[in-house]
């Protein structure tokens, strides 16, 4: 059964930021899909769309059987959305959070109470419940934040950056808990800009990059397809992509080659021992070479295909053009 | 129903946080009680000025006070706004099936029993220093209505300011503009007969003035009932056309994000 389905999503900031553009995904039932793009993608709004939060300029999507265009109210019935910034009262108790919560989607008297003590030993904030968010720490008001998002229990959740912000081995519990969730049937669109992270919980993807999907798939099926490991070569200075090409294009282990000022990736089918190869051509051409790495293909070398650029590269260039929203 | 469960429930987490703040009720206080003790003490010869009609200025200023405090402290009902949109709060309850009303009225009717607590506080101790409120129960009650009335349109127009500056200096910046002029043009502090010619025109127009004019007729002796009605009417007109701005500053605001 499809969960979600977005298609052909646009949206538009003013003055001029297209933040979605016709982003198209298909989700099933009871999995974790991962939308996994650097900053300023379009993940954010693309959620902010689907729950109903936003308004899309064109495109349609459904949530759970329901159209958040046409039967807003009937989607946000069936969801759970954990927003990058959280949404907790921070001058009320874990418990009053987690009431109010329930209140709002018409739950109330006993079976309130016990879904709150229930979701507050599930998710570790037993001794905190009583106390005020405010004193909780970052690792703690996350969980309370996901907590909150299934008091109802939705069949449909949204997490936003779950983990960003996180120390690491507080992004490791985090992990733990949200791969739990999908066991008793809920679907979860997580979004996030941790290779390790869509890797690990995901078992569908969508890369997104400048407001459009450019490539979907399970994280193996992506992997698999590079082909071979990832060998990248940092120069000296910049050189002409004609002379690199020229002196390594001949060499015949190497499948792809992409050129990104002074970076260079291949991809060969046995990396370690295409590199003597590659270091020769290079010398031969008078090209220098300060760095070479070998490495196994990862999402990021999956990014690179697709994007056209590296991951950390999208990363930094997106800091002056931040997603949409405030 | 929904819509009044969800008012409740909101209303409830409102007063969950007054409650453990409960110095913002005492610093609220500070600044009527200035006005009503020094000020009163200060300009208490004005009653001389012939036309004046009353003899008492503390008298005559205790029910524009209580409704003054009615309207300062309503003006800062939209601040929290700002920070529930800054910590997400608000996106919280937007992706979920509560009313919107709710998010506005559930302000409202904390702020209603803020104005509640304030008013008698304050009606006790103009008691205390001499002024007598007139039509017992029933005067103090309209007084009080009216306050309720007032702060809540001014707190339906902070929440919308809040809602489009989304910058707590701005919302301060406009509130201060906005607040003693209207307190001036208003029979506040002076008789209308007293007051120039064009700031009586101004004051015709001005909600405040309804407020005060009204209220203070409700705790005078034999006091025009249906006139009194009159200017509540007014008020709450003017309370659903505040509450109207503010649900379009709901929207204008989900049409930015």
């Amino acid at each position: 059964m499809t969960a979600i389905e977005a298609s052909g999503l646009t949206k538009t900031y003013p003055p001029d930021v297209q933040a979605l553009d016709g982003i198209s995904f298909t989700t099933q039932e009871g999995t974790v899909f991962g939308l996994l793009g650097p900053n300023g993608a379009g993940k954010s709004t693309t959620v902010k769309v689907l729950t109903t939060l936003a308004h899309p300029d064109g495109g349609t999507a459904t949530v759970a059987g329901h159209s958040v265009l046409d039967a807003p109210a009937k989607v946000r019935d069936s969801i759970g959305v954990v927003s990058q910034k959280g949404g907790l009262d921070r001058e009320a108790t874990g418990r009053e959070n987690l009431r109010l919560q329930g209140q709002v989607f018409g739950m109330g008297g006993r079976k309130l109470a016990q879904r709150i003590d229930e979701l507050l030993v599930q998710f570790h904030l037993d001794d905190a419940g009583d106390r005020l968010v405010r004193g909780y720490s970052g690792g703690m008001a996350r969980r309370l934040d996901v907590a909150l998002a299934l008091v109802h229990r939705p069949k449909v959740l949204f997490l936003d950056e779950p983990t960003t912000g996180l120390d690491p081995e507080v992004r490791a519990e985090m992990w733990d808990e949200i791969g739990r969730l999908t066991s008793d049937g809920l679907t979860v669109l997580l979004t996030t800009h941790y290779l390790e992270e869509a890797d690990r919980l995901a078992s569908q993807l969508a890369i997104v990059d400048r407001g459009r999907v450019v490539v979907e798939g399970s994280p193996d099926e992506l992997k698999r397809e590079l082909k071979g490991d990832a060998v990248h070569v940092e120069l000296d200075r910049e050189t002409d992509e004609a002379t690199v090409r020229a002196a390594l294009e001949p060499i015949a282990a190497i499948n792809e080659l992409l050129l990104n000022g002074r970076s260079v990736h291949a991809r060969a089918d046995d990396g370690a021992r295409t590199v003597p190869g590659v270091l020769a051509a290079l010398e031969g051409a008078s090209i220098d070479v300060a760095a070479v790495t070998v490495a196994r293909p990862s999402l990021d070398d999956v990014y690179l295909r697709y994007a056209g650029r590296t991951f950390s590269q999208a990363e930094s260039q997106s800091t002056t053009e931040q997603e949409g929203g405030r | 129903m929904k819509a009044l469960r969800d008012t409740q429930h909101m209303t409830v987490r409102h007063l969950m946080a007054l409650w453990r703040q409960p110095w913002w009720i005492a610093v609220t206080l500070v600044q009527p009680v200035i006005w009503l003790l020094l000020f009163g003490a200060l300009f208490g010869t004005v009653t001389e000025i012939p036309g004046f009609g009353s003899d008492d200025y503390t008298q005559f200023l205790a029910p524009g006070v209580v409704v003054m405090t009615a309207f300062f402290g309503s003006a800062w009902v939209g601040m929290p706004v700002i920070e529930d949109l800054d910590r997400g709060v608000l996106d919280r309850f937007l992706v979920s099936p509560v009313r919107r009303s709710s998010l506005i009225s559930g302000r409202l009717v904390q702020g209603a029993l803020t104005i509640v607590i304030q008013s008698l506080i304050i009606i006790v101790l103009a008691l205390i220093v001499g002024a007598t409120f007139d039509n017992s129960i029933a005067g103090v009650a309209v007084l009080i209505l009216v306050s309720i009335l007032i702060g809540s349109a001014f707190g339906s127009l902070s929440i919308a300011l809040a809602l489009l500056a989304r910058q707590e200096q701005t919302v301060i910046a406009v509130i201060s503009f906005l607040q003693l002029p209207l307190t001036f043009m208003s029979v506040t502090f002076m008789q209308k007969d007293l007051m120039p010619e064009w700031m009586q025109t101004v004051s015709d127009y001005n909600p405040l003035n309804w407020a005060v004019e009204a209220g203070r007729a409700a705790v005078s002796a034999d006091p025009d009932w249906g006139w009194i009605a009159g200017r509540a009417g007014l008020l709450l007109a003017f309370l659903l056309l505040c509450g109207f701005l503010a649900m379009r500053a709901f929207r204008t605001y989900q049409r930015s994000v």
